[in-house]
């Protein structure tokens, strides 16, 4: 039952990347910041392409946004990603908007599974796959992770987390929730959202990369869409969070324990 | 009148704690708005809860059916949905849970609301609100609004305190009708503990990867001072204990009296989640690590010596 298979791959800071808010407070600082696939969205591509491998079908990565963001679709396809859809749209990008364009997405490719990042590491919303899934009246499994640790045997045959039932038709989601993990079984075509331990994304090979060159990637205006692309969430101001006043040393566990005690006072 | 909806989030029969923190957020914001609280609690057998949340004052809506036994987002956000519009809240919010996450975005997408997920604060003047929530791993802290009519936003518990019994509110009844679903609840292995949970501990012993595995001091010095237990996302990513006991940015984010890091170095992303805690101490062998920057108390030293010796001390102190 081969699976066709539409992924999210949107460009954001590299989390390494030391984050200062403006003076002003109207963005953050850009110069010196590096950029690079959102983590989360990688670990979508990685379950996207293991369900592949074993299903067969057809992996295609979407972005939004600038010129720039065709690298991060080219990072996907050197993963072993099929083809790209970059959609154009150089305004600022909310969970609305964003879901707003991906339905549209999804419209015209038809895919049996919406794979995205649970949450970009930019505005850490984790919104977009919950807005998707209501907007095409579709069943929703957010923080999709998997029973075994990244260090199994599982994961070092890179088998996926996500299963698909033998007829094809259902998908069953392991979700990280408070106190335990949740399984839910979901009609496809369905929208997964993924956590950090669903599988360890792999690394692009050079000849990966080389191909990547060659496979395509359509470019859509925003606008020719139809989607509404007016911002729903105004980001007014940027602030540098307070900072805790920290640094004193201890000699020993001793003058830890007195000062734990008597200046503290919380044993 | 701008009225506010809370989520109560419920779990096996029990209120979990966080719904006491998002409804004050929601008693503020009502003050603020002079809008009416109501409170809404999905599930089936829930009559204890409803009456149980009564007491905090505000209207409590109560959505008790079969269909409703077991939470998916896509039976529960129509129930929330229609019963915001039929109170007329301008603002619905829940605790930025798993729960409340899952949840909030598909009730806002069907009340065409846009949404702000961890608010940690209110800005704006009079009835004009913004919404304080963090961004870039909590490197940023941004002042959002959302330009709907209705808004819909998640409460991080940790900036709110619990609510106040303030006299009995009124429990409703809501009716229910659920179509044909295409999620399907299969099971929840809930992962036991004897220990506090971490988000509603006063105290949290921390280890990473210093522990290089071994969690038995951690646990040991935890359950002394009986705390819960954490681990950075390299102890975690290791295998070496359960997922649900990551602290950090994608983890879970606490804020307790006294926190303890042990072998842990203080990747942002831990920072993040650990950093509005009152009192901080770290445990490191590396007098470089980023942790000591934010520490109330650092020690530079070997967890194995460090954690045994201070658990004798607080033994041989309470007696």
């Amino acid at each position: 039952m081969p699976l066709k298979i539409l992924v999210t791959a949107k460009r954001v800071e590299d989390p390494e990347s030391k984050i200062k808010v403006k003076p002003d407070g109207s963005g953050i600082v850009t110069d010196g910041v590096n950029y690079k696939m959102n983590p989360f969205d990688e670990i979508a591509v990685e379950e996207g392409l293991r369900l592949k491998e074993k299903h067969g079908g057809e992996v295609v990565v979407a972005s939004i946004g600038g010129d720039k963001s065709v690298t991060e679709i080219r990072a996907a396809l050197a993963m072993g990603a099929d083809r790209g859809v970059l959609v154009r749209h150089d305004g600022p990008l909310d969970p609305v908007v964003v879901a707003g364009i991906l339905a549209k997405v999804f419209e015209r490719e038809k895919p049996d599974l919406v794979l995205l990042g649970k949450q970009s590491i930019d505005d850490d919303q984790n919104q977009v796959g919950q807005y998707l899934a209501d907007r095409l009246a579709l069943a929703q499994g957010t923080f999709a992770s998997k029973a075994e640790s990244l260090e199994s045997e599982a994961e070092q045959k890179k088998q996926p987390g996500l299963v698909l039932s033998a007829d094809g038709k259902e998908l069953r989601v392991v979700r990280e929730v408070d106190g335990g993990l949740e399984t839910l079984d979901l009609t496809l075509p369905a929208v997964v959202t993924c956590d950090l331990r669903l599988n360890k994304p792999r690394f692009a090979s050079l000849p990966g990369i080389m191909k990547a060159k060659k496979k395509p990637v359509e470019e859509i205006p925003a606008a020719a869409l139809g989607a509404d692309l007016a911002p729903k969430v105004v980001v007014k101001k940027l602030s540098e969070p307070p900072k805790r006043q920290g640094g004193v040393k201890v000699a020993d566990v001793a003058e830890l324990y007195g000062k734990l005690k008597n200046e503290a006072k919380v044993l | 009148m701008a009225n506010v909806l809370i989520v109560a989030e419920q779990s096996g029969g029990h209120l979990r704690k966080a719904t006491l923190h998002a409804l004050s957020a929601g008693r503020a914001l009502s003050r603020r708005t002079g809008g009416a609280l109501h409170v809404v609690v999905l599930g089936k057998g829930i009559g204890a809860i409803a009456s149980e949340l009564a007491a905090y004052g505000a209207t409590v809506h109560a959505a008790d059916a079969e269909a409703l036994a077991h939470y998916t987002a896509e039976a529960f956000a129509p129930v929330v949905a229609d019963l915001a519009k039929a109170v007329g809240a301008t603002y619905v919010a829940a605790p930025a849970t798993a729960f409340g996450k899952d949840l909030l975005p598909r009730v806002g997408s069907r009340l065409g609301a846009a949404t702000a997920t961890e608010v940690l604060g209110f800005g704006g003047d009079g009835p004009t609100v913004t919404f304080l929530r963090p961004m870039w791993a909590g490197n940023v802290l941004a002042e959002v609004e959302l330009a709907t009519p209705v808004k819909v936003f998640t409460i991080r518990p940790t900036e709110f305190p619990t609510a106040q019994k303030e006299g009995a509110g009124e429990v409703k009844p809501v009716a229910v009708s659920v179509p044909a679903q295409r999620t399907r609840f299969v099971d929840f292995k809930e992962l036991k503990s004897e220990r506090p949970e971490l988000t509603e501990a006063r105290a949290i012993v921390s280890g990473g990867r210093g522990t290089k595995g071994d969690f038995k001091e951690i646990e040991a010095l935890a359950d002394e001072l009986g705390a819960a237990v954490g681990a950075s996302r390299a102890a975690v990513d290791a295998g070496w204990v359960p997922n649900d006991w990551q602290v950090g940015q994608t983890g879970k984010v606490v804020a307790p009296e006294l926190y303890v890091a042990a072998g842990i170095s203080g990747a942002i992303q831990h920072l993040a989640g650990m950093k509005g805690s009152k009192v901080i101490v770290a445990i490191n062998k590396d007098a470089e690590a980023p942790i000591f920057q934010l520490a109330d108390y650092g020690l530079v030293g070997d967890l194995f010596k460090a954690l045994p010796e201070l658990r004798e001390k607080i033994k041989a102190g309470k007696s």
